[in-house]
């Protein structure tokens, strides 16, 4: 079990050792930690800070994508949840109850993307799509187009706070990722999710009710955007609803993918995807410090995050073994799983 | 026969290993100019494996493979098809949404000017088609022709590209028996130009039809090769299986019938299936016969809740049920083996452990998982006892073959020890040695008591294990036989006759 | 409301001439409020209105131009006397605007400039956004006054013209200073949010001690990275200083509280310097050049900045 998590990833593992090693070579006290202040300071202390707001949306979206859905609405989610906790805060709620408020609010778009795709059949993409536009003018509704500053440091300290010297941000998705894996693997959820991924129809006829299912994994989403909305908003201590978590939906997407997670559905990895997510932002971190100007940043991210594609593209990784198998013939059985993904290829 | 002493294509000492297999071990084959060559095996027998090496889908490990004496290595179908290797699949792997003329000269179009010259391409395509006893019009879309049509385009198209070898791969699995006449001109029509034709199938009668000779494989061995002229089906059969078949057609056990455990009234849906009667017993087999489209699968359907009733009462051993879905039935210990394996049965990139307890995992609920020992030792269980042939339980299941598959899914309906089991076309598109087995396998779940409902195709499979058969014509109910009314001269006299409800 | 025709400079100017724009009607097409400084922009206007006795028809045009040219068309056809629009794209407005001409309705463009033949308004009250770099730019070398000071730099979003030409300014007051120098220099997407980020990348990359001043494109960028420097232990506006562009309340707030030195003012009084060419055209038949400047005010810890904090809270921001 632990060997067969390890083996699915170890491409993300050296991708993202090979991205950090990068940053090293620009910035060679990228590893430097020191203590001050009462709170842990470097680089990789700042990768897994900003990190959060993409590794928490790409939990919520690797379970949508198995499904073979996908939620664009995740970006407006977190203006609008974001705007939720300040309104409440400003309004002089507690920071507990601004932070169930947000929650309540991403559960509610999620139930709304999860009954349109689920009970009306709406295509994820379009079904999402509506909040995607609408949700921001939600949020910018609640906020009246401005930032809405706030300055309840219980809320703050759940994005600027630190525990133990470490960003909270750092704990909150660490927990929500490996509370969502564990949950998932630990019942069917992750089987009977992979399964109607993979095949609803036939899951449907074996008695999966895909329906609940389908809305649940959408309610995840929703969660975890109105946390990583949370989480943005206390960091800056203002909702900007105009700006908050725009086109974060793209990055969560793409650290899905870059987790090795088919867009078609089935199969998926959490784990894979927040080591995506860390590439993401390991690749932001390389920009950043290499002073280039900033003309160039999302050339450098394209290029980046082509490489980072391609080398795991199945063409390529289909070359490798063939690469690997070729040299020494020994052990003819310890790549099993990878021999058996190649019959599977040239099967397809 | 004419088969001339230089062989076409000589496949010498062909093996391919998978991990924890070995699917094709030292096969060697001899293709003649001129001859129909039926290539034999069950399910998992190394036909496909053998058609992909030499064709170049699968790199072989071992083996040697001369085209008309010179050795050739072709290192994808592309390359094989460009020395003259064509492949048609069951699956027609053309392009529906373009004209037949542009399927048949795809990569390779006339050009006038730098532009594809339409006309001359249309007029080509008439004169290749028509050279195959086709007189349509190539430039209709693809899929406004039947199967059987585009099957012939296929061929066209692999004929007129390759011209040595055409390797047909279950042509005929979902024609009728017209569309397999039209296709069996076309093959004689190759044969007589000197091509060397493999022609894979399950069924034997079409094999005895059309075939000069006969390899058969057996777990990924040469069995032999057979002249089929003086061969004979239960030759073959047992060369096959490895074993002599036992007589399908054993007296139908004298079912005990118990008591009435399923009842259903004035049962249907509308513009589904008309209203009908049905009393199910434990320990009794209905069978569903009818031409297709008759309303098998619907009336298979509408019992198991795939598309509920909209009409009508059912009870269930006495109490009043309702169904309306999948899995409000499952909760009352129905299964349902669906018609088409790929697209309602199986769920292809999980494991084959994970299909087989799917729909106890279902039932079950997502909080109270199987745990991974459990679901082996449930798997283990029925690939021992169906003899599931594979390489490992976490292995996709899309990777069987037909008959592993079928057996995969009638193992995932066993797991939830159904009270009554529906199966629809349990024995479509599987080999012999399945087939035999799945009959089996009914009769002694009725022997248990369990209830069936079986809808089916292959009449002389229905009448052996029912005990009442329902014929339906026209998405209705027309007649029950039952007892020794039972024969299939009755059961086609139902079907094909207005008055056949003469009870 | 007192202090707010103070700071809004130019509405004093012109108190004497207000009887000429009295019962007249002028509409506003806005293009929406998705900003608070737009937001601002909308309330004053409708004050600067309200103080003239001008009757203003205003219309929220969601950043859509289709939206504002309708809104244009039905001035026109309200025969309003005059039109002011803040257009959201450059280009596709000749043709309503020809229909403003012929219908003889001046229209008078606010905060942004169209590409249409000049001749078709009458003129374009906007900042000069190149002044408002210099302006930065001129505090901070004053500041320094000969000093070394190693600059970073928070562009705005790449390829902008606020970005590019805020760049322009800063970089031109500071190029006959050689003490100053920019070291570092990365968009933050003039967003709160990235202006924190990327000034947290400042700071492990120079090193807190490192950097003497921070130029932020806008308020908002500076505000964010405000908080970086305090959490890397550094204290903003002494370790290092703070200097912006646009004068938003927080960042007002931020000055108040020693975290921010200075701020350049993109007034949101766009309508009172509008409103002062409509007296004086209707007076005498005055037309002004096609390119009216606002003020680009200054603001430093000198200004009572918890007074215009409120104040300016007020207006919508």
């Amino acid at each position: 079990m632990m060997g067969g998590t390890l083996r699915r990833i170890a491409p993300q593992l050296i991708i993202l050792g090979v991205v950090i090693l990068l940053n090293f070579i620009v910035f060679p006290g990228f590893f430097s930690i020191e203590f001050q202040n009462g709170r842990l300071f470097g680089n990789i202390i700042d990768v897994l800070n900003r990190g959060a707001p993409v590794a928490l949306l790409a939990t919520g979206m690797t379970l949508v994508i198995a499904t073979k859905g996908i939620d664009l609405s995740v970006g407006a989610v977190m203006a609008i949840a974001g705007a939720v906790a300040a309104s409440v805060v400003t309004a002089g709620g507690g920071w507990f109850l601004a932070l169930l408020a947000a929650l309540a609010a991403g559960l509610a778009c999620g139930s709304w993307n999860g009954i349109l795709v689920a009970v009306f059949r709406v295509q994820p993409i379009v079904a999402t799509l509506v909040l995607m536009v609408a949700g921001r003018g939600i949020g910018q509704l609640i906020t009246e187009g401005k930032i809405m500053t706030f300055n309840d440091p219980g809320l703050i300290h759940l994005g600027a706070g630190t525990i133990l010297g470490l960003p909270t941000p750092v704990y909150i998705w660490v927990i929500m990722g490996g509370l969502i894996t564990y949950v998932v693997r630990r019942t069917a959820l992750g089987m009977l999710i992979e399964s109607i991924g993979i095949n609803e129809t036939s899951s449907r006829l074996a008695g999966i009710n895909s329906r609940v299912l389908l809305v649940a994994v959408y309610l995840v989403t929703g969660f975890c955007a109105a946390l990583a909305g949370v989480v943005v908003a206390a960091d800056i201590k203002g909702a900007d609803a105009n700006n908050a978590g725009l086109w974060m939906e793209l990055d969560a997407i793409l650290a899905v993918v870059i987790g090795g997670n088919s867009l078609l559905g089935g199969r998926f990895s959490i784990i894979a995807s927040l080591l995506g997510a860390l590439i993401i932002q390991s690749v932001n971190s390389v920009i950043l410090l290499s002073g280039m100007p900033p003309e160039f940043n999302l050339v450098i991210k394209a290029l980046l995050i082509i490489v980072i594609l391609f080398i795991q593209s199945p063409a390529v990784q289909h070359a490798i073994y063939l690469f690997r198998a070729s040299t020494p013939p020994h052990a003819p059985n310890e790549n099993g799983a990878k021999n058996n993904q190649t019959a599977k290829e040239s099967l397809s | 026969m004419s088969t001339t002493p230089e062989p076409v294509l000589q496949a010498t000492g062909v093996s391919k290993f998978f991990p924890g297999a070995i699917a094709l071990d030292d096969v060697s084959l001899s293709l003649y100019p001129g001859e129909v060559h039926a290539l034999l095996g069950e399910n998992g027998a190394g036909k496909s494996t053998l058609i992909k090496c030499l064709t170049g889908a699968y790199k072989r490990d071992a083996g040697t493979i001369l085209l008309d004496g010179k050795e050739i290595d072709p290192r994808d179908p592309q390359g094989s098809l460009a020395l003259g290797i064509g492949t048609v699949y069951q699956e027609v792997n053309l392009l529906s949404n373009m004209t037949v003329a542009e399927n048949l000269f795809l990569g390779w179009q006339p050009m006038r000017h730098g532009m594809i010259n339409n006309r001359e391409m249309v007029k080509r395509s008439k004169e290749v088609l028509s050279g195959f006893g086709l007189d349509i019009d190539p430039s209709q879309l693809l899929s406004s022709y039947s199967i059987a049509i585009q099957q012939v385009v296929a061929i066209a198209r692999a004929v007129e590209l390759a011209g040595k070898v055409l390797i047909l791969d279950e042509p005929t699995a979902s024609l009728d028996r017209e569309e397999i006449d039209l296709l069996f001109s076309v093959v004689r029509k190759l044969t007589e130009r000197g091509l060397a034709v493999v022609f894979i199938t399950h069924f034997l009668d079409q094999v005895f039809e059309i075939s000069d000779r006969a390899t058969i494989l057996r777990n990924g061995r040469i069995v032999g090769t057979r002249e089929l002229a003086n061969a004979t089906q239960t030759e073959i059969v047992t060369m096959m299986l490895g074993r002599q078949l036992e007589e399908a057609k054993k007296e139908r056990g004298k079912a005990v019938i118990g008591e009435t455990i399923l009842e259903l009234k004035n049962y249907g849906r509308r513009g589904t299936i008309e209203p009908f009667d049905m009393i199910l017993h434990k320990g009794e087999v209905i069978g569903l016969a009818g031409l297709l489209g008759s309303g098998r699968s619907e009336t298979a359907g509408v019992i198991f809740g795939s598309t509920p009733a909209d009409q009508g009462t059912a009870t269930l051993n006495g109490e009043a049920i309702k169904i309306d879905s999948p899995r409000s039935s499952i909760h009352l210990g129905f299964g349902l083996c669906p018609e088409d394996r790929k697209t309602d049965g199986i769920v292809g990139d999980l494991s084959v452990r994970e299909n087989i307890i799917l729909s106890l995992q279902a039932r079950r609920g997502w909080t109270r998982p199987i745990s991974r020992a459990k679901a082996e030792k449930i798997a283990e269980d029925y690939v021992k006892k169906l003899d599931i042939r594979l390489a490992s339980l976490d292995m996709p299941i899309r990777l069987l073959s037909g008959g592993n598959q079928q057996k995969a899914l009638l193992a995932r309906w066993l797991a939830t020890e159904p009270d009554i089991l529906i199966l629809d076309e349990p024995t479509r598109g599987i080999d012999v040695g399945a087939h035999a087995e799945i009959i089996e396998l009914i009769q002694t779940l009725r022997e248990q008591g369990m209830a069936l409902i079986v809808a089916s195709s292959e009449l002389e499979e229905l009448i052996t294990y029912s005990s009442r058969i329902v014929v339906l014509r026209d998405r209705r109910q027309v007649k029950e036989l039952q007892g020794d009314e039972i024969s299939i001269g009755a059961i086609v006299r139902s079907i094909a006759e207005e008055g056949g409800a003469q009870l | 409301m007192k202090l707010s025709s103070i700071l809004l400079a130019s509405a004093l100017v012109l108190a004497p001439m207000t009887a000429m724009a009295a019962g007249k009607t002028v509409g506003f097409s806005q293009i929406g409020s998705e900003s608070g400084w737009r937001a601002a922009e909308t309330t004053v206007t409708k004050q600067q209105a309200e103080e003239r006795g001008v009757t203003l028809k205003f219309a929220d045009a969601q950043q859509k131009q289709e939206n504002q040219i309708k809104a244009l068309r039905g001035f026109i056809a309200q025969g309003v006397d005059a039109i002011f629009l803040a257009p959201v794209v450059a280009t596709g407005w000749d043709s309503v605007l020809e229909e403003a001409q012929d219908a003889e309705i001046p229209v008078i463009l606010l905060d942004r400039k169209v590409d249409a033949d000049p001749s078709l308004y009458m003129t374009a009250v906007t900042s000069d956004t190149v002044y408002e770099g210099e302006v930065a730019g001129n505090w901070l070398k004053d500041k320094m006054a000969g000093k070394d000071c190693r600059i970073v730099e928070l562009q705005g979003t790449t390829g902008s013209s606020p970005a590019i030409d805020r760049k322009k300014g800063f970089e031109k007051a500071i190029a006959d200073a050689s003490n100053l120098e920019i070291v570092r220099s990365q968009t933050g997407d003039f967003t709160r949010a990235q202006g924190k980020v990327v000034m947290e990348s400042f700071l492990k990359a120079e090193g807190a001690e490192n950097i003497c001043a921070l130029y932020a494109h806008n308020d908002d960028m500076a505000v964010g990275a405000i908080q970086a420097i305090k959490e890397a232990g550094a204290k903003p506006g002494e370790d290092i200083l703070v200097v912006a562009i646009d004068a938003v309340p927080d960042m007002h707030l931020a000055i108040a509280n020693g975290e921010a030195n200075a701020t350049v003012e993109l007034t949101p009084n766009m309508a009172g310097p509008a409103f002062d060419i409509l007296d004086a055209y209707w007076k005498d038949g005055t037309m002004p050049e096609k390119w009216v400047q606002t003020e680009s005010k200054l603001y430093t810890q000198d200004d009572d900045n918890n007074a215009i904090y409120e104040m300016k809270k007020s207006l919508g921001y």
